[in-house]
């Protein structure tokens, strides 16, 4: 993929809007390209300026009011004027006081469901990180089970230095590592085994404002587990049960500290 | 939201009991599925006509409309039903006031801001770069304006927003890309004096 295709699809790309294969080539020219890097990176903070700092301008208490009122008159005056009118009357102050809850209400709740796009679209990135490491043969840069070549193998490459432990003791022997790119900036994978199963482990420098869920989250199939630890964010992806993914993640909690 | 069974009850009595209690279900359906989105539409409407009052107008004809037109509705996404009759609503307003050129802000007065040696300094610089990003956002043409407004603040999907403006998601994808590369080359840029910042002035 070329950078000017790539510099089309910036957006969708953030947006989480791509298919799957296409998302896959952009992630991969992105990994070799520092301009388009640049260039998805000021996007992405463009977007966040805008979601933060831009106005979003909720309906005023008394819009609510208006609308309930004025779709009232739409009912026929002969119906108006009948012998329901007490009874609708009251009815109607009742509607009026209800449609003000569900206004205030869903104000809020929109608000709050609003927010966890991010998190999705970063939970989509590392499913699709993991499939394509699985498809296109690239599972790994390094690959050796020995942690002594994978470790100083991400020198110079990475702004951190991952903790990388061979668990092949604990069944899970480290396959290697490799560099992708999730969630705007590039991160560096740790592939274990686990009998017929891939772990994907990526990591990054942690950042506060980052979502992370504690629970496991189920994408296509696959669980991704994230946590975490001594200034760093992992996240462990894979199609092995949960229980299992669970173990793997104290072990290399355990083997950190 | 299942549509409700037209009611002709046993014992018919008053034709007009049973019509009044036709349009009141169809009145609680239309709540249920209009309402919980009037902020969305406030929120387009204040973007799309640029003051308030006019925004609540064009949200209260909006919603006239779409209660009148509601035996249309077939389902489906109803906040894209419903922000595209808003939507509509505010186009034929622009329409009929002439479609001003709102510049609320003049970019002198937010760069005089910052600088005061007031304790919330920092408060008053981060205040001055959201009014400076309001004002770029306004200055978008609508059909930019909108489909950012509808993704980065409504956070809609693609689909959604392809919806709502009766237009292809290609299109969404091409104008969305376009309106966000034109508010970041405008916010980069060093504050300009003229309304309409015109990119050949400088060369980035």
């Amino acid at each position: 993929m070329e950078c000017r295709e790539v510099a089309g699809l910036a957006d969708a790309f953030i947006d989480g809007e791509l298919e799957a294969p296409r998302r896959a080539a952009v992630a991969a020219h992105l990994l070799g390209c520092m301009d388009c890097r640049r260039l998805v990176e000021e996007t992405r903070e463009m977007v966040e300026a805008i979601r933060d700092q831009a106005p979003y301008y909720t309906a005023p208490a008394g819009l609510a009011a208006r609308v309930a009122e004025a779709p009232a008159l739409a009912l026929p005056p002969d119906i108006r004027d009948s012998r329901w009118n007490v009874r609708r009357r009251a009815r109607q102050w009742s509607l009026a006081a209800s449609f003000l809850a569900v206004a205030v209400f869903s104000s809020l709740a929109t608000y709050r469901l609003a927010v966890p796009t991010s998190g999705e679209i970063l939970v989509d990135e590392l499913v699709s990180g993991h499939v394509r490491s699985l498809m296109v043969d690239h599972l790994t840069d390094v690959a050796s089970s020995d942690q002594h070549t994978v470790k100083p193998w991400f020198n110079g490459k990475l702004d951190l230095a991952p903790p990388v432990k061979d668990l092949t003791t604990r069944g899970f022997p480290l396959v290697g590592g490799r560099l992708d790119y999730v969630g705007g900036r590039p991160a560096a994978v740790l592939v274990y085994r686990h009998r017929q199963h891939v772990i994907n482990l990526f990591i990054v420098p942690d950042n506060p404002q980052r979502p992370t869920t504690a629970a496991p989250v189920v994408r296509h199939g696959f669980n991704v587990l994230a946590w975490r630890d001594a200034g760093l964010q992992f996240w462990a992806v894979s199609d092995l049960a949960v229980e299992d993914l669970g173990k793997f993640r104290e072990l290399v909690r355990e083997a950190e500290s | 939201m299942e549509p409700r069974q037209k009611g002709a009850l046993p014992g018919g009595s008053a034709v007009t009991d049973d019509d009044d209690r036709d349009r009141r279900a169809e009145r609680r359906r239309f709540d249920d599925v209009a309402l919980p989105h009037l902020d969305a539409a406030f929120n387009l409407a204040r973007w799309l006509v640029g003051t308030h009052a006019d925004a609540q107008d064009v949200v209260q004809d909006a919603f006239l409309r779409a209660l009148r037109h509601f035996d249309g509705y077939r389902g489906g996404d109803a906040r894209s039903w419903v922000l595209s009759i808003v939507r509509r609503c505010s186009y034929t307003w622009l329409a009929r006031n002439g479609a001003a050129e709102t510049l609320p802000l003049a970019d002198d007065a937010v760069m005089a801001e910052p600088g005061g040696p007031e304790d919330p300094e920092l408060a008053a610089l981060r205040g001055a770069d959201r009014r400076r990003l309001a004002t770029l956002i306004e200055r978008l043409p609508p059909a930019f304006r909108e489909v950012l407004v509808l993704r980065d603040l409504e956070e809609m999907s693609y689909r959604e927003i392809a919806l709502a403006c009766d237009i292809p998601v290609g299109t969404v994808m091409s104008r969305l890309a376009r309106a966000r590369t034109a508010l970041r080359r405008a916010w980069e840029k060093p504050i300009a004096k003229e309304p309409a910042p015109r990119e050949k002035d400088r060369g980035v």
